[in-house]
């Protein structure tokens, strides 16, 4: 048992270090015929002659080559800004997609081989090393020497992969041009599926789902025995799988748009966006059902399903955020902040951004109707510093990279505006609360301390009181972690949802009516 | 209680708690939230906060940092006006109501209250005092359990009960090996019954610890350089260790109090209102000892939950209108190794005619239920709940209201409190077990489940 951990483990570091080193290999050769297939009709004319230095040379590597790419192209950009000639700027950003088309050689050449060698190695790595787990031979859940861990407590070993997902996250967001090696490394999955060749998006994807399933498998043994566990694990799995990996590029290769059905408006925030909309609107009777469902799915599918199941059903039985954090993020849970500052920065922030993202897509849909009359192109930039700040900086830079800092929901309890959406239902109007069993708390803070979205879970458990709160994903993790069984999620009646127990079950000296508020 | 009970509701009265414990801390808690003048101080020289005892055991395995068994952050004391004197009292001169204290100035009060708890019992054995014998009470204990298992090639435990086998999990986390004797036939033999006891007995020798029944120690070892080099047990055995973990019960820590006027016996003797023999002076939790104890229970407590008790009455006693210490049915709860364990009401070890017992035991023999009640009238007197999850409320009713068991049983779906999706055969098992050893009919009721209507 201990060499094949040992193995599996060898096998994930030397894929890693692999996969890393494959940014500096590879050649990089640009040709007139790379030029004309990567660059619109109108722009190829401008750009062989800006570009004509690099014709032809061979660069050894990512970075020399993007580097010159941007010098030339954006020494062109300068001089036309200098002379005040604003309408023959070129926007478009090429960089990545004719840096990709100019690989040759070592990586472009042996894409699927090097596929197995990297990316599916070190899951087959990563598999090896949680599946047997001989400490949990009998059953019950461990959290053994989690503080003792230098990945887990933010030591060294937590800094360094805090630190190498934060560069994963800036290089895929603002410089896909250096990461051309990792994404023609998904060009065989893409092509099987979708008959395209990868974006970064698609290899991110892969990644991303290949992640939750590995460590969505490590979640089977940690919880093993635990049904709740192993069900709500094998949803976002599912979910992430089928709904955000496979069937968006099945619709693309029968030339339907790339649409995933479980991601709702506001997290997906360029729903109501006009080249969304127009998209769907041009798609036929998919597109047509893909809007609809989605508007749905805002008005009366969220409210519905989180009266009845509160925000569990989609923060971590269906979402792909919450999945991810669920799997590969649950060994740095307990790093969340449980203080009383944290709390009250939460709601600010977390609320901030769904007045954000309304507010955006307000003046998008009335810009819309107005016939860009009212606002112009006021709303393409307030879309732009959007997609910069919330979803590029936090949700992915903050939101993953920070695992090993804040825990792994910080996206979800800082900045998801559907969380705060669904938060806000599941405070004022849902059936859902985790029950606390009368008086059996030992204030032991188990469950404070693994609950990832930092609530303080004991403070209502030591009281006798249920825990209702917008925050909670009803993840479980909680009800899981206590040794004295006090904790339960639960759906009923809202009467008495709410309790405040004055004096706790088992002392009969004094009588208090105890209140209860709805 | 005090006589006079205007006094007890007067501005500004000065509170002194020795212990900042359970007890103490709940107390105080509840005395600060009907009397806002008192000026409440906390003094303990054990840390400078309140922390949960009960966690000690996860801070040794890494499950959490101190500051995560702190059941109210830092700030909490200062916005409730409870001063905290972190230090140890060294003397107390009840005649002029002032307690003397190791770095600080003295401190004078109007009410003592006394909630010292418990110190590791130490029964004379030969070699007790050397380095790396220790039992776990107390944060400094912790310490220096953290200290004396270092370097430490194999561990003894003594003491087949709640703090034994949690030592024996602490150590096993680290993976020291551990010799855990235990006097009884069984684990924690006084308290469960055989069965119970045996599905423990059973489940700690699967997490390899080298459980030794009817094994008591005899001798501590010296290795030569004042630290314990091994045990002998009363069979003559010898074993090698560098560490012995004395887990043999919890007495009252009342050393303070000796050659004081305050009577004492085992603990610091209290009526029902937790008055002890010297006037304004009160004792709850583990340190108190009832003149007179509770039908049914101990005269001194040391749990968790009767520290918190004794708290929340003694508080509101000194707040409205001074109350007897009144528990309602007994409750307890522990976990052994991976084994969640629960109790409600009276569940002796042995038991004659006047009792029957329910006994069922899941096949793979890691979960059991067992309920006790009356041959005669069938009021059920307390159950037993191990691996499973049960509803404290219910059971407090059923207990109080003198239910049957058949009552019981009947609503047993109601009492369940195991997580959503836990198989819920075991409700029709246990009632199955009583149709067939009692010769009745019952039928449980069946919740209607998230997904039920897939399998009408």
């Amino acid at each position: 048992m201990k060499y094949i951990k040992a193995i599996g483990l060898a096998l994930f570091l030397a894929s890693l270090v692999f996969f890393t080193s494959l940014l500096f290999l590879g050649q990089f050769r640009l040709t007139d015929a790379v030029l004309q297939e990567a660059v619109s009709e109108e722009h190829y004319p401008i750009l062989k002659e800006e570009l004509a230095p690099m014709m032809g040379n061979i660069y050894n590597t990512n970075f020399s080559f993007a580097s010159d790419f941007n010098n030339y192209f954006g020494a062109y950009n300068d001089r036309l800004r200098m002379e005040e000639q604003y309408e023959k700027v070129i926007w478009d950003d090429y960089a990545f997609s004719v840096t990709k088309a100019s690989s040759t050689g070592f990586v472009a050449d042996n894409k699927l081989l090097l596929l197995l060698l990297t990316i599916i190695a070190g899951s087959l790595g990563a598999l090896l090393y949680v599946l047997p787990s001989p400490r949990h031979k009998t059953g019950g859940l461990k959290h053994e020497g989690v503080y003792f861990s230098s990945l887990k407590s933010r030591g060294w070993l937590g800094i360094v992969v805090g630190t190498y997902l934060i560069a994963f996250y800036v290089l895929l967001y603002w410089f896909a041009e250096y990461i051309t090696n990792w994404v023609l490394l998904a060009d065989p999955v893409s092509v099987v599926l979708s008959g395209n060749p990868a974006s970064k998006w698609f290899m991110y994807g892969l990644i991303y789902t290949l992640a939750i399933l590995v460590m969505g498998v490590r979640m089977f043994r940690k919880y093993r025995g635990n049904k709740y566990q192993t069900l709500r694990t094998a949803s976002v799995m599912f979910f992430q799988l089928a709904f955000a990996f496979l069937i968006p590029e099945i619709l693309v290769l029968f030339n339907r748009p790339w649409h995933d059905f479980k991601h709702i408006w506001p997290l997906d925030y360029t729903f109501f966006f006009e080249y969304r909309v127009e998209n769907m609107l041009s798609s036929g009777a998919i597109g047509m059902f893909m809007l609809i469902w989605g508007i749905l799915l805002v008005i009366v599918g969220v409210p519905l399903m989180s009266y009845f199941y509160g925000k569990r059903w989609y923060c971590s039985w269906v979402c792909g955020c919450g999945g991810l954090a669920e799997t590969a993020g649950d060994p740095f849970r307990h790093l969340s902040n449980k203080s009383l500052k944290a709390w009250k920065i939460e709601r600010w922030m977390v609320h901030g951004v769904l007045v954000f993202a309304v507010v955006m897509t307000a003046m998008t849909i009335a810009n819309y109707f107005s016939g860009f009359s009212m606002l112009g192109d006021a709303t393409g930039v307030v879309h732009q510093w959007y997609g910069f700040l919330i979803s590029a900086a936090f949700a992915g830079v903050i939101g993953v990279g920070f695992y090993p800092f804040m825990g792994n929901r910080v996206w979800c309890r800082y900045g998801c505006p559907l969380a705060a959406y669904i938060g806000i239902i599941q405070r004022f109007k849902s059936r859902f609360r985790i029950t606390t069993n009368g008086g059996q708390c030992i204030s032991c803070g188990n469950c404070s301390t693994y609950c990832e979205m930092g609530i303080d879970v004991r403070w209502y458990a030591q009281r006798g009181q249920n825990v209702v709160r917008a925050s909670c994903v009803g993840c479980g993790i909680c009800a899981s972690v206590c040794p004295r069984g006090v904790l339960k999620l639960e759906n009923g009646p809202e009467q008495g949802r709410i309790t405040d127990i004055p004096i706790l079950t088992g002392n009969d000296s004094i009588t208090i009516h105890q209140t209860v508020r709805i | 209680m005090s006589d006079n009970p205007e006094k007890s509701t007067s501005k500004g009265r000065k509170i002194v708690f020795i212990g900042n414990g359970i007890a103490g801390v709940t107390c105080a808690r509840h005395i600060r939230k009907r009397d806002s003048a008192a000026q409440i101080t906390l003094i303990s020289g054990e840390t400078e906060h309140f922390f949960s005892r009960t966690a000690l055991m996860y801070l040794y395995m890494g499950h959490m940092k101190y500051k995560n068994i702190k059941p109210y952050e830092d700030f909490f004391w200062g916005k409730n006006r409870l001063q905290l004197v972190y230090d140890w009292v060294t003397e107390i001169d009840f005649e002029g109501k002032t307690l003397k204290l190791q770095q600080h100035d003295l401190i004078t009060y109007d009410i003592l209250i006394l909630a010292t708890g418990s110190v590791a019992n130490k029964f004379g054995w030969p070699g007790q005092a050397l380095q790396g014998v220790q039992g776990l009470y107390s944060y400094q204990d912790l310490e220096a359990m953290e200290a004396n298992t270092n370097s430490c090639q194999r561990a003894v435990v003594v003491g087949g009960g709640l703090i034994g086998i949690e030592m024996a999990e602490m150590l096993r986390s680290r993976d020291i090996p551990v010799t855990f004797l235990v006097r009884e036939e069984n684990f924690w033999g006084n308290v469960l019954p055989k069965e119970e006891a045996q599905l423990v007995n059973r489940h700690v020798l699967e997490h390899h610890i080298e459980l030794k029944l009817v094994h008591e120690l005899k001798e501590i070892q010296d290795d030569g350089t004042g630290k314990v080099g091994g045990v002998v047990t009363s069979t003559g055995e010898q074993i090698d260790c560098q560490f012995v973990g004395l887990a043999v019960g919890v007495s009252p820590n009342i050393a303070l109090f000796k050659d004081t006027p305050l009577e004492t016996n085992r603990g610091v003797l209290v009526d029902e209102y937790f008055a002890t023999s010297i006037p304004d002076v009160y004792a709850i939790g583990d340190c108190a000892e009832f003149r007179k104890p509770v039908l049914h229970r101990r005269s001194v407590e040391q749990t968790w939950y009767t520290g918190r008790m004794h708290g929340e009455t003694l508080a509101y006693s000194l707040t409205r209108k001074p109350v007897p210490y009144h528990p309602g049915a007994w409750f307890n709860s522990a976990k052994f190794l991976d084994i969640e364990y629960q109790t409600y009401g009276v569940v002796p070890a042995r038991w004659g005619d006047e009792l029957q017992s329910l006994y069922w035991e899941h096949p793979e023999g890691k979960i059991c239920f067992r309920a006790m009640f009356e041959a005669e009238t069938k009021v059920l007197t307390g159950v037993n709940a191990f691996g499973l999850r049960l509803r404290h409320d219910f059971f407090d009713k059923a207990l109080r209201n003198g239910s049957t068991i058949e009552e019981v049983l009947a609503r047993l779906d109601k009492a369940d409190f195991n997580g959503e999706f836990f198989d819920k055969g075991y409700l029709q098992d246990i009632v199955r077990t009583y149709n067939e050893q009692f010769d009745a009919s019952l039928r449980v009721h069946k919740k209607k489940g998230l997904f039920s209507f897939l399998r009408s």
